[in-house]
């Protein structure tokens, strides 16, 4: 972009592109961080050839073709199977003997992305023998990431990495268990999959829709304001069922929240937390 | 070198730094009084997927508060924010009468790097404007030069390393020839921001 437009008019450009995404798709980024959102929308511009936001907006008002490609630049599709091996660790520790006391389990995976975080823990959850009697919901608003998501298939060269942290996360198997490799891919078994619900869902516009014992949302409340945060912790505090847990990132935190108070600290360092009783 | 500011302290300073880069750190953060009038915020690059053990190292030879950023933090002063490893860091405006406070993404890398600080310097330019100062210390790669053109596009001063002095010269070299408002030895650059104290100090 063209470094003679002055940063203020780069601002008012990117809220009327947001606006206009908005009523045209019913996306809602109005309440997303502005700074990173800012970068990813000027490097989207290089890419769709425009010299400012106001023709990118242009473009994707009157160029179906446009929206689809510039998701993947509204959010943010980088993921890890066992990303920070820590808080899994932490999660068969301290929160698994709790989850085991229940018959049934319902377990919200919030901006999953291309699954890596839903097949962590539905891995975890085969180790710790609770997979069986478990429904994961796994939910984002990026579709084409969510496709990938369902299908559970990963570039074979990302394997190492996984494997890594999947053994720092306390693994009492090994990943190789889980997948087949063919073709330069792993494709991961369809029997961690059989309770998952992949569905398309937004934190910024849609409601809770089920009563959960565990929600991890990690590394998607980054990209909201105070605002949208406390409308994503608010569904989270209404689905999760008295006492359920909530684990988010490493490097979020509750502390700036609404919400605060309904939820105590389980885990401070790996962000694991219970609602509390009377909330 | 002593250079003593005709303009109004700063709120903000951003450094950057990377191989050489936590010697060079401590002698910056450990020269700074508890008292000083601006916030720091602090890349250095390291290797990925290691537990931060950047604020252990510092905190007990700083009198400033040294703190990890977390999201959404507010921005203080006497505080240095240092950016956890592999996420970058960035500054957000505060809303209606509220501070600055950090932002972390997971965003690819920028430059082979997360954090970068391009990224940050950028972001603290938008939000700090002329009240910025972008410091580039020792380094052997390009971050921070585009970053430090956008600070002083913003109106803030962009100090680099003294290339020669520097554990590794490539990134300082990369920053002064991008334009740099001085080029200084590292005691150079700590007597600067030692002098933001007494600018703002009665
Ligand atoms: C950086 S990824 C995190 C992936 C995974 N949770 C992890 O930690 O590895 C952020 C994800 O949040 C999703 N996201 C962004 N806005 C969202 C919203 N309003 N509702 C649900 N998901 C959202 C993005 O599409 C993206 O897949």
């Amino acid at each position: 972009m063209t470094a003679s437009v002055d940063a203020r008019t780069t601002d008012i450009e990117l809220k009327l592109l947001i606006d206009a995404i908005f009523h045209r798709f019913h996306y809602d980024f109005r309440g997303y961080a502005q700074a990173s959102l800012k970068r990813r929308l000027t490097a989207a511009c290089e890419r769709f050839d425009c010299a400012t936001l106001s023709q990118l907006q242009d473009k994707v008002l009157h160029d179906p073709e446009t929206f689809p490609g510039l998701l993947d630049y509204l959010t943010v599709q980088v993921s890890d199977m066992f990303r920070d091996p820590a808080y899994f660790r932490a999660l068969r520790e301290r929160v698994v003997p709790h989850l085991r006391t229940y018959p049934s389990l319902k377990v919200w995976v919030a901006g999953c992305s291309s699954g890596e975080e839903v097949y962590s823990l539905a891995i975890l959850l085969r180790e710790e023998d609770l997979l069986d009697r478990t429904l994961i919901y796994a939910t984002d608003i990026n579709t084409g990431a969510l496709r990938r998501a369902e299908a559970g298939v990963y570039p074979i060269d990302r394997i190492a990495g996984f494997t890594e942290n999947h053994r720092r996360s306390g693994a009492r198997t090994s990943l190789s268990d889980y997948y087949t490799a063919a073709y330069g891919r792993a494709v991961f078994d369809k029997s961690l999959k059989k309770n998952v619900v992949f569905s398309d869902h937004s934190l910024a516009t849609d409601s809770a829709f089920a009563e959960v014992h565990l929600v991890s949302c990690r590394n998607v409340l980054i990209y909201f304001n105070r605002a949208l945060q406390d409308r994503a912790l608010g569904l989270f505090r209404e689905a999760i069922c008295r006492k359920g847990f909530l684990g988010i990132g490493t490097k979020e935190s509750l502390n700036f929240s609404a919400h605060a108070q309904a939820f105590e600290e389980l885990d401070r360092e790996q962000r694991l937390y219970r609602k509390r009783g009377d909330a | 070198m002593s250079a003593q500011p005709s303009r109004p302290g700063v709120s903000a300073v951003a450094v950057g730094a990377s191989a050489g880069g936590v010697e060079a750190l401590i002698r910056l953060l450990s020269a700074l009084p508890a008292d000083w009038p601006a916030a720091l915020l602090v890349v250095l690059h390291l290797p990925r997927d290691r537990p931060s053990l950047l604020v252990d190292l510092f905190a007990p030879r700083c009198a400033l508060r040294v703190v990890e950023a977390i999201d959404k933090e507010p921005i203080v002063p006497g505080t240095a924010y240092i950016a956890p490893p592999d996420y970058h860091f960035l500054v957000e405006a505060g809303e209606a009468g509220e501070p600055p406070h950090a932002a972390l993404s997971v965003d690819d890398f920028v430059q082979y790097s997360r954090p970068s600080i391009d990224v940050l310097f950028e972001s603290a330019a938008d939000v700090f404007g002329p009240r910025l100062a972008g410091v580039i210390l020792t380094g052997a790669n390009d971050d921070g030069a585009a970053g430090l053109r956008a600070v002083r596009r913003a109106g803030g001063v962009g100090l680099v390393q003294d290339p020669d002095e520097a554990h590794a010269s490539a990134m300082p070299i990369a920053s002064r020839d991008a334009g740099a408002d001085f080029v200084l030895p590292l005691a150079g650059i700590v007597h600067w921001l030692q002098s933001q104290h007494e600018a703002v100090s009665p």
